[in-house]
């Protein structure tokens, strides 16, 4: 039995396309998902992303709590700003990659992905034992809701007086939006500005309907999880169970910047990482455009010369390039001259840096 | 709910089939309520006109943001003509099902694998959805 977010009602009446995404029944899409995604690019889509955890970490040791369980120095963060982090086994193997909000001297609040947060929850209580800090699951307490798009500043501020022309990418402020509590933060997972709003559960509905009846002048839609997959795609994020899982290092994904060696004290998962951190992994994470029409799809082989030499970990047709794109592991030295084999038809692939799109500042 | 126009014959792979109680050359396509399962239609690939087809085959592709599944000929026969249109404009299939997104013609030969009634199609989709 699938859980269901504050909103599912407010979903339901919009005559959304609910699918179960890691044990939730979530909007996959109101409508076309190619307009979700285009109003999202051109002026802002609101998204209902309650699945996710919440995870505080308390106490005057919260920072050192944090710095030996993550593979970042979270420690040094400042009250206010945010970091990409990611917590790992003790083979260096990704457990989960997470956005941890420093809230205060005291206070962080982890953000974990919907099918990894109990886990990490979990993680993160073994390993803050020997520190004075308490942690926390309240993901059953709050509801977040994104709004994402080149107009979403423009939107919030009709409902808020929170600075957020002086809001920084990365960072997070207490606030109130439209007469409610709210963690504002300028964060997302679209490659455009916008902003996540971390609300108790009980203050989703009226949120969701203020920024509905906001937005409208400025063309937001509610998006749903199928145009999120395509704007994370296009903006070369990884997701959790296709670019990353525990086999992988942050160094396979091309992410080995998030492994910070030089904090203080040791930290699960060092001694594997910092084994492997000089040796180029045997595959790396890259881009692929198709030449063709047909979608490259996870889990497909990518192939040069009839020989497979990787594998495809997300594709999606993208509306911003008009053509099938995809993320794939790929063995180092393999060069170009790439195809994927969709359904036994080997199609010609394009190698691109990541990411596909990346927004005019 | 989708549309289910009474006057075609359906298939349990949510295809219809128009014109079988008039002519030999019948035309296909997917419903309403594939196309609103499948998502924005953004490749189509169909059969070269003139290729011989047995009831079953799969004889093409549709494929969608998040998904692809194949297109079956519910009938045997000759491909004598495919919808180049849809070819060119997949979103005819979520715009236009019935009209102008439909995919392939076929000259028929021998009986059609077993059909639906717009009855019996809205009970197999109203117990799916």
């Amino acid at each position: 039995m699938s859980r269901s977010t504050p909103l599912r009602d407010v979903h339901e009446s919009l005559g959304a396309t609910l699918t179960d995404f890691a044990g939730w029944l979530m909007p996959l899409r109101y409508g076309s998902e190619s307009a979700e995604h285009n109003a999202v690019r051109t002026a802002a889509g609101l998204f209902d992303l309650s699945h996710m955890g919440e995870i505080f970490v308390t106490g005057p040791q919260a920072g050192q709590a944090l710095d030996y369980a993550l593979v970042g120095h979270l420690s040094a963060l400042v009250p206010g700003r945010a970091r990409y982090t990611m917590i790992v086994n003790e083979r260096g193997g990704v457990l989960d990659d997470l956005i941890v909000y420093r809230l205060g001297d005291e206070e962080f609040m982890v953000v974990a992905n919907a099918s990894n947060y109990e886990k990490v929850a979990a993680e993160l209580a073994d390993r803050a034992k020997p520190y004075d800090a308490a942690v926390e699951d309240r993901s059953d307490r709050y509801a977040l809701i994104a709004v994402q798009g080149p107009r979403a500043q423009e939107i919030l501020a009709t409902l808020t007086d929170a600075d957020l022309p002086g809001l920084k990418y990365y960072a997070g402020l207490p606030g109130v939006v439209d007469g409610r509590q709210a963690l504002i933060a300028r964060t997302g997972y679209t490659g455009e500005d916008g902003f996540e709003l971390f609300v108790a559960n009980e203050d989703a509905v009226p949120l969701w309907h203020a920024l509905t009846r906001a937005g409208e002048p400025y063309g937001l839609r509610p998006a749903g999880l199928s145009s999120r997959d395509t704007l994370r795609l296009e903006a070369g994020m990884p997701l959790y169970g296709n670019e990353l899982g525990p086999d992988l290092t942050p160094f396979d994904a091309g992410l080995g910047r998030v492994v910070k060696f030089d904090k203080p004290g040791d930290f699960v998962g060092r001694s594997a990482l910092e084994a492997v951190k000089d040796t180029p992994p045997r595959r790396r994470l890259v881009g692929l455009v198709a030449r063709g029409r047909r979608v490259p799809r996870h889990g497909y082989p990518v192939t040069k010369d009839g020989a497979v030499v990787g594998e495809v970990t997300s594709g999606a047709p993208s509306q911003t390039l008009g053509k099938p794109i995809a993320m794939a592991y790929v063995d180092t030295g393999a060069g170009e001259g790439l195809a994927v084999d969709i359904r036994g038809s080997h199609e010609a692939m394009d190698l691109v840096e990541l990411p596909f799109y990346r927004r005019n500042k | 709910m989708s549309d289910i126009p009474d006057e075609l014959s359906y298939t349990k792979e949510h295809e219809w089939i128009a014109g079988l109680d008039e002519a030999i050359t019948v035309t296909i396509g997917v419903t309403a309520y594939a196309a609103e399962a499948l998502g924005d239609v953004v490749f189509v690939q169909l059969p070269d006109a003139g290729a011989t087809v047995a009831a079953g085959d799969s004889v093409g592709e549709v494929e969608s943001t998040k998904s692809v599944s194949e297109i079956y000929s519910p009938v045997g026969g000759e491909i004598v003509e495919v919808n180049q249109a849809v070819v060119d404009d997949p979103s005819l299939v979520n715009n236009d099902p019935y009209g102008e997104g439909w995919m392939f013609r076929v000259r028929v030969e021998g009986d059609p694998e077993d059909l639906l009634s717009a009855e019996e199609y809205t009970a197999l989709t109203s117990g799916e959805s």
